[in-house]
């Protein structure tokens, strides 16, 4: 647990852990879909933190609450379990976490290229090394 | 002529041992963009059996631009003119849940006219960008005074938002610590006025476009999103909306002043595209009685801005804050590490959610019904982006 705030609430999870911790929101809690999923890079801990923010529509109690559930990975082996088998609604989002910050979701169909151009060769944009020009 | 019968024969030969050779062979593929397959550039590579769609791959990215990332270079104010270019009709929206996240981690207080204001303006920009999709999906039924009619009445909310912004279309109006501006004089007036003849356009509007039976034929029964499947795929908006589920920010998760408002969370349980586009006309009825109430509840007088340092930044933290736009709900997730700089933005907007039911809807069904299905999706190729 990181902070309960009202309607915000935090857990960081090891990785290893995060497909139980999910299922467990989903099926215990009543958190149904997750509204967005963002990687945050931390180079001085050499660690990206992927975080899910979970939302519920079929609880009307919990409408207001926004779950956030983060997990940290090794910057240079960056890979997680995928969760599209417990919240379907986070595919398009781990697709886009993974070209933008190079982490790599197994079990995910397509770890593949969404948004950046098709002959893009550099590293993962949202990664702090990654300067933009003239900046 | 001998020959030319020949190469006919030759040809239809060919053309059958194609067809035989696999199952595969019997589809063909298209392209369904970049170049504007109605608005926004965004493509899409279908698979077609005979009418039928049987595969869809949304290839999004064309107007890819770097949001999050440039947002990291900027200082919290200077971000604001850039991230309001993804969705330029709905420029207040969201830059509202960008002020509010922002508010929450400098801890600033946003007087109550300012607050009231911010909503009004989010609600006029609410309808300016609702009926540029209702053209727009004019456009995709082949429906010419569809197209012409709402953007003409667009002019007028472009109106008042000029007058109390200056700007016709991206006002940067929002800012942390509540409005750049206050209402000008005689504002009030000219709202109610004009706010009164829209409401009698909207009849008309029912009228001519929604009980067409053309526009019937073409949206009714098609593109079915169940309710569970709505909930399960993570949509927002008008399309979870038309699928039965009463969610909406305002009333979820009330922002600012929203709790004194009384207003009903529109939806519709037939959940094909016909309720996906007649739920915004519901909402923009809704939306014109919430503006009759802003009007009313408002303070007569009063900052509409609280004073904030030249560089304003809180301690390291962060905050997800969402409000409901013209796509649905939009959050921002904001990272500070206590400079004037935010260390990471991420925008959940609503056309990147509800992308996930494009291919969702169309595998199975005709493609003479892609426009009327994709359009009702209310997706803003630009906003799914960023």
């Amino acid at each position: 647990m990181i902070y309960a705030r009202p309607g915000r609430t935090k857990i960081l999870v090891p990785s290893n852990e995060i497909v139980e911790v999910a299922s467990f929101i989903r099926d215990t809690l009543g958190f149904d879909h997750a509204e967005s999923v963002s990687g945050t890079d931390y180079p001085k801990d050499n660690q990206i933190e992927v975080i899910y923010h979970l939302s519920s529509y079929s609880d009307d109690k919990l409408s207001s609450q926004v779950m956030a559930l983060s997990t940290r990975v090794n910057r240079d082996d960056a890979r997680l379990p995928t969760l599209i088998n417990i919240f379907k609604s986070a595919e398009y989002h781990e697709r886009e976490t993974f070209e933008m910050l190079g982490v790599y979701f197994d079990g995910h169909p397509r770890n593949e290229r969404f948004l950046l151009p098709e002959d893009w060769a550099d590293i993962p944009p949202l990664r702090k090394e990654f300067r933009i020009k003239g900046r | 002529m001998e020959n030319l019968d020949q190469k006919f024969d030759e040809t239809i030969k060919m053309g059958l041992e194609i067809v035989k050779e696999t199952e595969e062979d019997r589809l063909m593929t298209l392209s369904v963009g970049p170049q504007h397959p109605g608005s926004g550039h965004f493509r899409f590579t279908i698979k077609v059996d005979g009418d039928y769609i049987v595969y869809c791959d949304p290839d999004p990215g064309y107007v890819h631009r770097g949001e999050e990332k440039m947002c990291e270079y900027r200082n919290f104010i200077q971000n604001i003119p850039h991230l309001e270019r993804p969705v330029i009709h709905d420029s207040t929206n969201i830059t509202y849940s960008y002020s509010l996240a922002v508010e929450e981690l400098a801890n600033i207080q946003v007087p109550l006219r300012g607050q009231y204001i911010r909503a009004l303006a989010s609600e006029l920009n609410r309808q300016v960008y609702t009926l540029y999709w209702l053209g727009i999906y004019g456009i995709f039924l082949g429906h010419s005074t569809m197209f012409m009619w709402p953007v003409g009445d667009r002019e007028l909310f472009i109106d008042l938002l000029e007058a109390l912004t200056g700007a016709r279309v991206t006002h940067a109006f929002n800012i942390p610590g509540g409005v750049r501006n206050d209402m000008p004089e005689g504002f009030r007036d000219r709202c109610l006025r004009q706010v009164a003849y829209f409401e009698k356009r909207l009849a008309e509007y029912e009228d001519i476009f929604y009980n067409n039976p053309l526009f019937r034929q073409r949206t009714e029964g098609v593109g079915i999103l169940s309710k569970e499947d709505a909930i399960k795929l993570g949509v927002t908006g008008s399309v979870l909306r038309a699928s039965g589920v009463p969610f909406d920010v305002r009333k979820a998760e009330p922002y600012d002043i929203y709790n004194e408002i009384d207003f009903k969370v529109q939806y519709m349980q037939t959940c094909d595209s016909f309720a996906r586009s007649m739920v915004p006309l519901l909402d923009m009825k809704e939306s014109c009685q919430i503006i009759r109430q802003l009007l009313d509840k408002m303070p007569k007088s009063g900052e509409v801005r609280a004073k904030l340092q030249p560089n304003p930044k809180g301690p390291a933290g962060e905050s997800y804050k969402r409000v409901e736009s013209g796509r649905g709900a939009l959050g921002y997730y904001i990272v500070s590490d206590g400079t004037p700089k935010p260390y990471r933005v991420k925008l959940s907007v609503g056309s990147f959610r509800n992308m996930l039911a494009l291919p969702f809807l169309l595998v199975g069904s005709k493609l003479a019904d892609m426009p009327s299905i994709y359009w009702s999706l209310n997706y803003w190729p630009v906003e799914a982006d960023r």
